[in-house]
């Protein structure tokens, strides 16, 4: 039986976005959302096909999915917090209606503006990210009930045909590290590990 | 923002929106990002029966500025289709291609400006240039059929070359300001 929202266990953002990375195999692309979604990917190990948003809240599905359509080869993951992803929610119907096979989004729901002070979202009411995903035709939308669960869903994720979706219930800690804010040097670095940016200039 | 069908859809004899689609074919875009306009609606047709080009249609205009950010990081071109009251709905987002040295090229139809019947649309309408302008987006008019495939080319040129947010506003008066309904 599907894990519901309330009986997902809590997890360590941290913790949990080191289990992604190293399932990370081929060259995947990450785009980390806003925040601490981002920063905790950069503390987890930088790798060339990492993308840390340091703005443009709620972008980072949208953004993963131009990548996605652009590199169909290639896995892309969206990093995107509960709070982002409010802002921009209509993105999970876009996702739904063209079904990119190689995209997955992990929502990281810890239910509050963790970076401005740990605010409740306005989906305190009970909003379930995941119901409103599969609502949206995101069938195969599933929470991960503990971190062997989460492995299993990325792996999942990593083998079948998507678009994916996987929520992760997170406790309240707070970020491991701070990404460097330098949004060409991001930028610069990612195309060149996706092989879209090439110089006959070394470094 | 409003979305009256047909209200402002262009002659069916003006050929500038196969010129803008053959603008886009000799640009190499392959992701087209639009909230549909009536007065795109022929481009937009043009794209779709074309399957070297993505069309994605999107919840809001905020989408497709990330839509061709990641286009572009993942190596291929795109263009956002709008109205001009969707502009106001991405400016914040005009951060990212900024921040980022990107292209984000746009191509805006323009609405509340020239003998427009609905009062919501003229406040974003006048303002769309200005705002633009002020999120450091290059902004050309086309107000003559004759100047919007140059304009178009001049923007995406823009965009691809020197990697910043662009704009061509097709002018209400070339689109035709008509009546719902008549």
């Amino acid at each position: 039986m599907a894990t519901t929202a309330h009986n997902a266990k809590r997890l360590h953002r941290f913790d949990a976005t080191k289990r992604l990375v190293a399932r990370l195999q081929r060259e995947e692309a990450v785009i980390g959302g806003i925040g601490h979604s981002n920063f905790d990917l950069w503390a987890a190990g930088h790798r060339p096909q990492n993308f840390y948003m340091l703005g443009s809240m709620g972008l980072a599905v949208p953004i993963a999915l131009g990548v996605a359509l652009a590199q169909p080869q290639r896995r892309v993951f969206a990093l995107e917090g509960d709070g982002s992803l409010l802002m921009q929610l209509g993105c999970l119907a876009t996702v739904a209606t063209l079904r990119p096979a190689n995209l997955a989004i992990l929502v990281m729901d810890n239910g509050t503006y963790q970076i401005t002070g740990g605010q409740a979202t306005p989906a305190a009411g009970g909003a379930d990210y995941v119901a409103i995903a599969r609502g949206c035709g995101i069938a195969g939308a599933a929470w991960a009930a503990d971190e062997a669960d989460l492995e299993r869903l990325i792996d999942n994720a990593l083998a079948t045909d998507g678009p994916h979706l996987i929520g992760l219930k997170l406790d309240d800690q707070g970020p491991a590290a701070q990404t460097e804010r330098d949004p060409p040097q991001i930028r610069d670095r990612f195309m060149r590990g996706l092989g879209t940016k090439t110089s006959k200039l070394p470094g | 923002m409003q979305r009256d069908t047909l209200e402002s859809a262009p002659d069916a004899a003006a050929d500038w929106p196969d010129q803008i689609y053959d603008l886009l074919k000799q640009h190499g875009i392959r992701q087209v990002a639009l909230v549909p306009d009536a007065g795109h609606a022929r481009l937009i047709r043009r794209c779709l029966a074309d399957n070297d080009m993505q069309v994605v249609t999107l919840t809001t205009e905020e989408e497709g500025i990330a839509m061709l950010f990641g286009a572009w990081l993942g190596g291929e071109k795109g263009v956002l289709l709008m109205q001009s009251s969707g502009v106001g709905n991405c400016i914040n987002m005009l951060s990212v291609p900024i921040a980022h040295r990107t292209p984000c090229p746009m191509i805006v139809t323009m609405r509340g400006e020239f003998g427009e019947f609905n009062p919501f649309q003229v406040p974003m309408g006048n303002a769309t240039g200005a705002v633009l302008e002020a999120m450091g987006t290059l902004v050309k008019r086309a107000d003559t059929p004759a100047d919007i495939a140059p304009t178009v080319d001049a923007t995406l040129r823009l965009a691809f070359n020197t990697f910043r947010p662009t704009a061509t506003l097709i002018g209400q008066r070339v689109i035709g300001a008509k009546t719902f309904g008549k």
